[in-house]
Protein backbone atom coordinates (compact mmCIF):
# COMPACT_ATOMS: atom_id res chain seq x y z
CA UNK A 1 0.00 0.00 0.00
CA UNK A 2 1.31 3.37 -0.83
CA UNK A 3 1.38 5.65 2.08
CA UNK A 4 1.73 9.80 2.48
CA UNK A 5 4.77 11.39 2.20
CA UNK A 6 6.18 10.53 5.56
CA UNK A 7 6.65 13.42 8.72
CA UNK A 8 9.86 14.91 7.44
CA UNK A 9 11.87 14.24 11.44
CA UNK A 10 13.68 18.08 10.60
CA UNK A 11 14.27 20.15 13.59
CA UNK A 12 11.98 21.01 16.53
CA UNK A 13 12.13 24.90 16.44
CA UNK A 14 10.01 26.42 18.93
CA UNK A 15 7.66 29.67 18.22
CA UNK A 16 5.67 31.78 20.50
CA UNK A 17 2.31 32.10 19.21
CA UNK A 18 -0.64 33.92 20.43
CA UNK A 19 -4.18 31.46 21.00
CA UNK A 20 -7.12 34.55 20.87
CA UNK A 21 -11.07 33.37 20.31
CA UNK A 22 -13.63 34.91 17.54
CA UNK A 23 -16.54 33.67 19.04
CA UNK A 24 -16.12 30.57 20.06
CA UNK A 25 -13.71 29.77 17.58
CA UNK A 26 -9.91 29.11 18.71
CA UNK A 27 -7.53 30.56 16.78
CA UNK A 28 -3.51 30.93 16.99
CA UNK A 29 -0.99 33.65 15.90
CA UNK A 30 2.88 33.89 15.89
CA UNK A 31 3.63 36.62 18.46
CA UNK A 32 6.41 37.61 15.82
CA UNK A 33 3.80 38.95 13.59
CA UNK A 34 1.82 40.91 16.26
CA UNK A 35 3.53 44.49 16.37
CA UNK A 36 0.66 45.76 18.71
CA UNK A 37 -2.40 44.80 20.65
CA UNK A 38 -4.89 47.55 21.51
CA UNK A 39 -8.58 47.93 22.55
CA UNK A 40 -10.72 48.25 19.55
CA UNK A 41 -12.37 51.02 21.58
CA UNK A 42 -8.88 52.82 21.72
CA UNK A 43 -8.23 52.39 17.83
CA UNK A 44 -11.72 53.03 16.56
CA UNK A 45 -12.00 56.33 18.94
CA UNK A 46 -9.48 57.77 15.94
CA UNK A 47 -10.91 55.59 13.14
CA UNK A 48 -13.09 57.14 10.49
CA UNK A 49 -15.77 55.02 8.99
CA UNK A 50 -15.23 53.20 5.16
CA UNK A 51 -17.74 51.32 2.68
CA UNK A 52 -15.65 49.44 0.18
CA UNK A 53 -18.24 47.61 -2.31
CA UNK A 54 -17.00 43.92 -1.92
CA UNK A 55 -15.24 44.42 1.51
CA UNK A 56 -17.92 44.19 4.03
CA UNK A 57 -15.56 42.99 7.08
CA UNK A 58 -13.44 46.52 6.54
CA UNK A 59 -15.85 49.26 8.07
CA UNK A 60 -13.10 51.89 9.65
CA UNK A 61 -9.36 52.88 9.05
CA UNK A 62 -7.02 54.52 10.79
CA UNK A 63 -3.88 57.16 9.63
CA UNK A 64 -0.75 55.92 10.88
CA UNK A 65 1.69 58.98 9.45
CA UNK A 66 1.86 58.30 5.96
CA UNK A 67 0.44 54.90 6.37
CA UNK A 68 -3.21 53.64 6.52
CA UNK A 69 -4.87 50.60 9.06
CA UNK A 70 -7.64 49.24 7.83
CA UNK A 71 -10.04 47.38 10.84
CA UNK A 72 -10.46 44.04 9.96
CA UNK A 73 -13.37 42.24 11.49
CA UNK A 74 -12.10 38.86 12.13
CA UNK A 75 -15.58 37.48 12.70
CA UNK A 76 -16.93 38.56 9.10
CA UNK A 77 -13.42 37.48 7.51
CA UNK A 78 -14.27 33.97 8.97
CA UNK A 79 -17.80 33.57 8.75
CA UNK A 80 -18.33 33.48 12.43
CA UNK A 81 -21.14 34.55 14.43
CA UNK A 82 -19.51 37.08 16.57
CA UNK A 83 -19.38 40.45 17.33
CA UNK A 84 -16.87 42.97 16.29
CA UNK A 85 -14.24 41.89 18.49
CA UNK A 86 -12.82 43.79 21.30
CA UNK A 87 -9.16 43.54 20.82
CA UNK A 88 -6.95 44.91 18.34
CA UNK A 89 -4.08 42.88 17.23
CA UNK A 90 -1.87 45.82 14.71
CA UNK A 91 -0.15 43.00 12.44
CA UNK A 92 3.37 43.59 11.17
CA UNK A 93 4.25 44.30 7.71
CA UNK A 94 0.61 44.67 7.00
CA UNK A 95 -2.32 46.97 7.18
CA UNK A 96 -4.67 44.92 8.99
CA UNK A 97 -5.41 45.70 12.54
CA UNK A 98 -7.15 42.49 13.24
CA UNK A 99 -10.20 42.48 15.78
CA UNK A 100 -10.69 39.65 17.75
CA UNK A 101 -12.90 39.05 21.02
CA UNK A 102 -10.06 37.65 23.34
CA UNK A 103 -6.37 36.58 23.91
CA UNK A 104 -6.23 32.76 25.43
CA UNK A 105 -2.99 32.97 26.36
CA UNK A 106 0.42 32.78 24.86
CA UNK A 107 2.26 29.43 24.57
CA UNK A 108 4.81 28.15 21.90
CA UNK A 109 4.14 25.34 18.78
CA UNK A 110 6.56 23.29 18.18
CA UNK A 111 5.49 21.92 14.68
CA UNK A 112 2.98 23.03 12.33
CA UNK A 113 2.10 21.09 9.56
CA UNK A 114 0.25 22.54 6.36
CA UNK A 115 -3.07 22.73 5.64
CA UNK A 116 -4.07 19.34 4.12
CA UNK A 117 -4.72 19.45 0.71
CA UNK A 118 -8.56 18.58 0.61
CA UNK A 119 -9.14 22.55 1.86
CA UNK A 120 -8.64 24.30 -1.53
CA UNK A 121 -10.36 27.44 -1.33
CA UNK A 122 -10.00 31.18 0.55
CA UNK A 123 -8.68 29.30 3.87
CA UNK A 124 -5.37 28.45 1.94
CA UNK A 125 -5.07 32.52 2.11
CA UNK A 126 -6.21 32.40 5.83
CA UNK A 127 -4.01 29.81 7.35
CA UNK A 128 -0.03 29.32 7.55
CA UNK A 129 -1.31 26.05 8.68
CA UNK A 130 -2.20 23.78 11.73
CA UNK A 131 -0.90 22.57 14.93
CA UNK A 132 -1.90 20.33 17.81
CA UNK A 133 -2.11 21.68 21.00
CA UNK A 134 -2.97 19.67 24.43
CA UNK A 135 -4.77 17.24 21.72
CA UNK A 136 -6.43 20.05 19.95
CA UNK A 137 -6.21 21.36 16.45
CA UNK A 138 -5.67 25.12 15.98
CA UNK A 139 -5.53 26.99 12.57
CA UNK A 140 -2.60 29.36 12.91
CA UNK A 141 -3.69 31.96 10.75
CA UNK A 142 -1.60 34.06 8.17
CA UNK A 143 -1.02 37.89 9.38
CA UNK A 144 -0.92 38.60 4.82
CA UNK A 145 -4.34 36.29 4.70
CA UNK A 146 -6.92 38.90 5.66
CA UNK A 147 -6.49 41.41 3.12
CA UNK A 148 -5.88 40.54 -0.19
CA UNK A 149 -4.22 42.93 -2.68
CA UNK A 150 -7.47 43.19 -4.46
CA UNK A 151 -9.00 44.47 -1.24
CA UNK A 152 -6.29 46.70 -0.88
CA UNK A 153 -6.88 48.35 -3.60
CA UNK A 154 -11.09 48.51 -3.58
CA UNK A 155 -10.50 49.89 0.22
CA UNK A 156 -7.55 52.61 -0.55
CA UNK A 157 -10.26 53.81 -3.61
CA UNK A 158 -12.87 54.05 -1.04
CA UNK A 159 -10.70 56.19 1.10
CA UNK A 160 -11.14 59.39 1.52
CA UNK A 161 -8.31 62.16 0.80
CA UNK A 162 -6.32 62.88 3.62
CA UNK A 163 -7.49 66.32 4.53
CA UNK A 164 -11.07 65.75 4.71
CA UNK A 165 -10.14 63.15 7.65
CA UNK A 166 -6.32 65.00 9.00
CA UNK A 167 -8.17 65.26 12.43
CA UNK A 168 -8.48 61.96 12.92
CA UNK A 169 -4.81 60.82 12.56
CA UNK A 170 -2.73 58.36 14.71
CA UNK A 171 -1.29 62.24 16.91
CA UNK A 172 -4.42 61.60 18.90
CA UNK A 173 -3.69 57.28 19.24
CA UNK A 174 -0.27 57.75 20.39
CA UNK A 175 -0.67 59.89 23.64
CA UNK A 176 -3.59 57.63 24.78
CA UNK A 177 -1.57 54.38 24.14
CA UNK A 178 0.87 56.08 27.28
CA UNK A 179 -2.03 56.09 29.66
CA UNK A 180 -4.23 52.94 29.22
CA UNK A 181 -2.51 50.10 30.24
CA UNK A 182 -5.19 48.02 27.90
CA UNK A 183 -3.31 49.42 25.11
CA UNK A 184 -0.59 49.66 22.97
CA UNK A 185 0.62 46.61 24.07
CA UNK A 186 3.86 46.37 21.98
CA UNK A 187 4.79 42.82 20.86
CA UNK A 188 8.26 41.85 20.57
CA UNK B 1 -7.69 -24.77 -29.42
CA UNK B 2 -8.69 -23.25 -26.02
CA UNK B 3 -8.47 -19.45 -25.16
CA UNK B 4 -8.29 -19.36 -21.39
CA UNK B 5 -9.09 -15.65 -19.90
CA UNK B 6 -7.32 -15.67 -16.36
CA UNK B 7 -9.42 -13.12 -14.35
CA UNK B 8 -7.32 -10.47 -12.77
CA UNK B 9 -9.09 -10.82 -9.49
CA UNK B 10 -8.11 -7.16 -6.98
CA UNK B 11 -8.49 -6.19 -3.79
CA UNK B 12 -11.18 -4.19 -2.43
CA UNK B 13 -12.51 -2.35 0.52
CA UNK B 14 -16.42 -2.13 0.61
CA UNK B 15 -18.07 0.27 2.94
CA UNK B 16 -21.26 0.92 3.62
CA UNK B 17 -22.70 4.51 3.39
CA UNK B 18 -26.64 4.39 4.22
CA UNK B 19 -28.60 1.31 2.44
CA UNK B 20 -25.40 1.34 -0.06
CA UNK B 21 -21.87 -0.27 -0.72
CA UNK B 22 -19.28 1.44 -2.32
CA UNK B 23 -15.88 -0.12 -2.98
CA UNK B 24 -12.84 1.67 -2.95
CA UNK B 25 -9.18 -0.12 -4.11
CA UNK B 26 -7.80 -1.87 -0.99
CA UNK B 27 -4.31 -0.30 -2.18
CA UNK B 28 -6.01 2.91 -1.49
CA UNK B 29 -6.92 2.26 2.07
CA UNK B 30 -4.98 2.65 5.18
CA UNK B 31 -7.26 1.65 7.99
CA UNK B 32 -10.61 1.52 9.72
CA UNK B 33 -10.81 4.05 13.02
CA UNK B 34 -13.39 4.68 15.82
CA UNK B 35 -15.07 8.21 15.61
CA UNK B 36 -13.09 10.61 17.19
CA UNK B 37 -13.60 14.24 17.45
CA UNK B 38 -13.93 16.06 14.72
CA UNK B 39 -12.11 19.27 15.19
CA UNK B 40 -14.00 22.45 12.70
CA UNK B 41 -12.18 25.55 11.79
CA UNK B 42 -13.65 28.34 9.47
CA UNK B 43 -12.79 27.50 5.90
CA UNK B 44 -15.19 27.47 2.75
CA UNK B 45 -14.60 23.73 1.18
CA UNK B 46 -17.69 21.90 0.46
CA UNK B 47 -18.01 18.43 2.10
CA UNK B 48 -15.29 19.11 4.33
CA UNK B 49 -16.09 18.79 8.03
CA UNK B 50 -13.14 19.51 9.70
CA UNK B 51 -9.79 17.35 10.66
CA UNK B 52 -8.98 14.77 12.97
CA UNK B 53 -5.92 13.36 14.55
CA UNK B 54 -4.47 10.15 14.03
CA UNK B 55 -1.24 9.13 15.48
CA UNK B 56 0.26 12.64 15.09
CA UNK B 57 -1.27 13.45 12.11
CA UNK B 58 -4.06 16.19 11.01
CA UNK B 59 -6.57 14.30 8.89
CA UNK B 60 -9.34 15.77 6.71
CA UNK B 61 -12.93 14.77 7.20
CA UNK B 62 -14.41 14.32 4.02
CA UNK B 63 -18.38 13.25 4.01
CA UNK B 64 -19.07 12.09 0.46
CA UNK B 65 -22.36 10.58 1.67
CA UNK B 66 -24.07 13.60 0.22
CA UNK B 67 -22.61 13.22 -3.64
CA UNK B 68 -23.24 9.50 -3.48
CA UNK B 69 -26.38 9.02 -1.15
CA UNK B 70 -28.18 12.25 -1.69
CA UNK B 71 -27.85 12.84 2.12
CA UNK B 72 -25.57 14.07 4.87
CA UNK B 73 -24.76 10.83 7.29
CA UNK B 74 -26.04 11.65 10.62
CA UNK B 75 -24.85 8.35 12.16
CA UNK B 76 -21.20 7.05 11.17
CA UNK B 77 -19.61 4.03 12.73
CA UNK B 78 -16.36 4.48 11.57
CA UNK B 79 -13.74 6.59 9.13
CA UNK B 80 -11.80 4.84 6.29
CA UNK B 81 -8.62 6.42 6.26
CA UNK B 82 -7.82 6.58 2.63
CA UNK B 83 -5.16 7.62 0.36
CA UNK B 84 -5.87 10.74 -2.08
CA UNK B 85 -3.82 12.05 -5.24
CA UNK B 86 -2.72 15.38 -5.61
CA UNK B 87 -1.32 15.37 -8.38
CA UNK B 88 2.24 14.25 -7.49
CA UNK B 89 1.40 13.86 -3.53
CA UNK B 90 -0.73 11.87 -1.69
CA UNK B 91 -2.65 12.41 1.87
CA UNK B 92 -4.92 10.41 3.96
CA UNK B 93 -8.45 11.45 3.77
CA UNK B 94 -11.18 10.06 6.73
CA UNK B 95 -14.11 8.98 5.18
CA UNK B 96 -17.25 8.91 7.47
CA UNK B 97 -18.82 5.26 6.93
CA UNK B 98 -21.72 3.74 8.45
CA UNK B 99 -21.02 0.49 8.86
CA UNK B 100 -18.45 -2.62 8.98
CA UNK B 101 -16.34 -2.03 6.03
CA UNK B 102 -15.25 -6.00 3.76
CA UNK B 103 -12.01 -6.63 2.08
CA UNK B 104 -12.88 -8.61 -0.92
CA UNK B 105 -11.13 -10.25 -4.50
CA UNK B 106 -12.61 -9.21 -7.36
CA UNK B 107 -12.63 -8.41 -10.89
CA UNK B 108 -13.05 -4.76 -11.90
CA UNK B 109 -15.11 -3.67 -14.95
CA UNK B 110 -13.47 -0.40 -16.24
CA UNK B 111 -15.87 2.40 -16.07
CA UNK B 112 -16.97 3.76 -19.35
CA UNK B 113 -17.22 7.54 -20.73
CA UNK B 114 -20.29 7.64 -19.63
CA UNK B 115 -20.18 6.95 -16.20
CA UNK B 116 -19.78 10.00 -13.68
CA UNK B 117 -15.83 10.95 -12.85
CA UNK B 118 -16.30 9.54 -9.59
CA UNK B 119 -16.85 5.95 -10.83
CA UNK B 120 -13.07 4.09 -11.15
CA UNK B 121 -15.37 0.78 -12.37
CA UNK B 122 -17.56 -1.53 -11.13
CA UNK B 123 -17.47 -4.95 -9.70
CA UNK B 124 -20.06 -7.70 -8.70
CA UNK B 125 -20.12 -9.12 -5.46
CA UNK B 126 -22.83 -11.08 -3.33
CA UNK B 127 -25.43 -10.44 -6.18
CA UNK B 128 -24.74 -6.46 -6.19
CA UNK B 129 -22.89 -4.47 -8.85
CA UNK B 130 -21.28 -2.08 -6.91
CA UNK B 131 -19.12 1.48 -7.85
CA UNK B 132 -15.92 1.27 -7.22
CA UNK B 133 -14.55 4.89 -5.88
CA UNK B 134 -12.12 7.43 -7.85
CA UNK B 135 -11.18 9.20 -4.43
CA UNK B 136 -9.44 12.00 -6.46
CA UNK B 137 -12.25 13.16 -8.54
CA UNK B 138 -14.67 12.32 -5.70
CA UNK B 139 -13.18 14.40 -3.09
CA UNK B 140 -11.90 18.06 -3.18
CA UNK B 141 -8.44 18.98 -3.46
CA UNK B 142 -5.57 21.08 -4.42
CA UNK B 143 -4.31 19.12 -7.61
CA UNK B 144 -1.15 21.06 -8.12
CA UNK B 145 0.13 22.67 -4.81
CA UNK B 146 1.65 25.49 -7.25
CA UNK B 147 -1.07 26.15 -9.70
CA UNK B 148 -4.46 26.40 -7.96
CA UNK B 149 -7.64 24.85 -6.78
CA UNK B 150 -9.43 22.04 -8.47
CA UNK B 151 -12.95 21.08 -6.30
CA UNK B 152 -15.00 18.84 -8.19
CA UNK B 153 -18.12 20.16 -7.06
CA UNK B 154 -16.91 23.70 -7.35
CA UNK B 155 -15.84 24.62 -10.92
CA UNK B 156 -15.54 28.14 -10.28
CA UNK B 157 -13.52 28.36 -7.16
CA UNK B 158 -10.39 30.58 -6.47
CA UNK B 159 -6.72 29.73 -7.17
CA UNK B 160 -5.37 29.29 -4.30
CA UNK B 161 -1.31 29.50 -3.13
CA UNK B 162 0.66 26.10 -2.48
CA UNK B 163 1.01 23.94 0.00
CA UNK B 164 4.31 22.69 1.81
CA UNK B 165 4.10 18.96 3.17
CA UNK B 166 5.18 19.58 6.52
CA UNK B 167 6.25 23.28 7.27
CA UNK B 168 8.02 24.01 10.53
CA UNK B 169 7.94 27.16 11.96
Amino acid sequence: MPSPAPVKPGTLRAEQIILFRIGEQLFALSSSSVQEVRGADSLSGGASEIAAPGVAKVRQFVRRGPNTLFLVSGARHFGLPAREGILAFILRNTRTALLVDGIERMTTMTRLQALPLSFCHEERQWYRGLTALDQTVVPVVCPEGFLSEEELVMLDAAVPPAEASSEETEKELEPEAQTDSNLGTELN
Amino acid sequence: MTVSTELELKSFVLLRLGDRRFAVAADETAELVSPSRVFSFPHRTPSIEGVILRRGRIVPVCDVAEKLIATRLTTRRFYLLALRRYGPRTEWVAIPVTGECELINAELTPASASDEPHVAGWLSHGGDVIEVLNLDALTPGLEDPRRGCVAPSQPGSQATRGSEGEARP
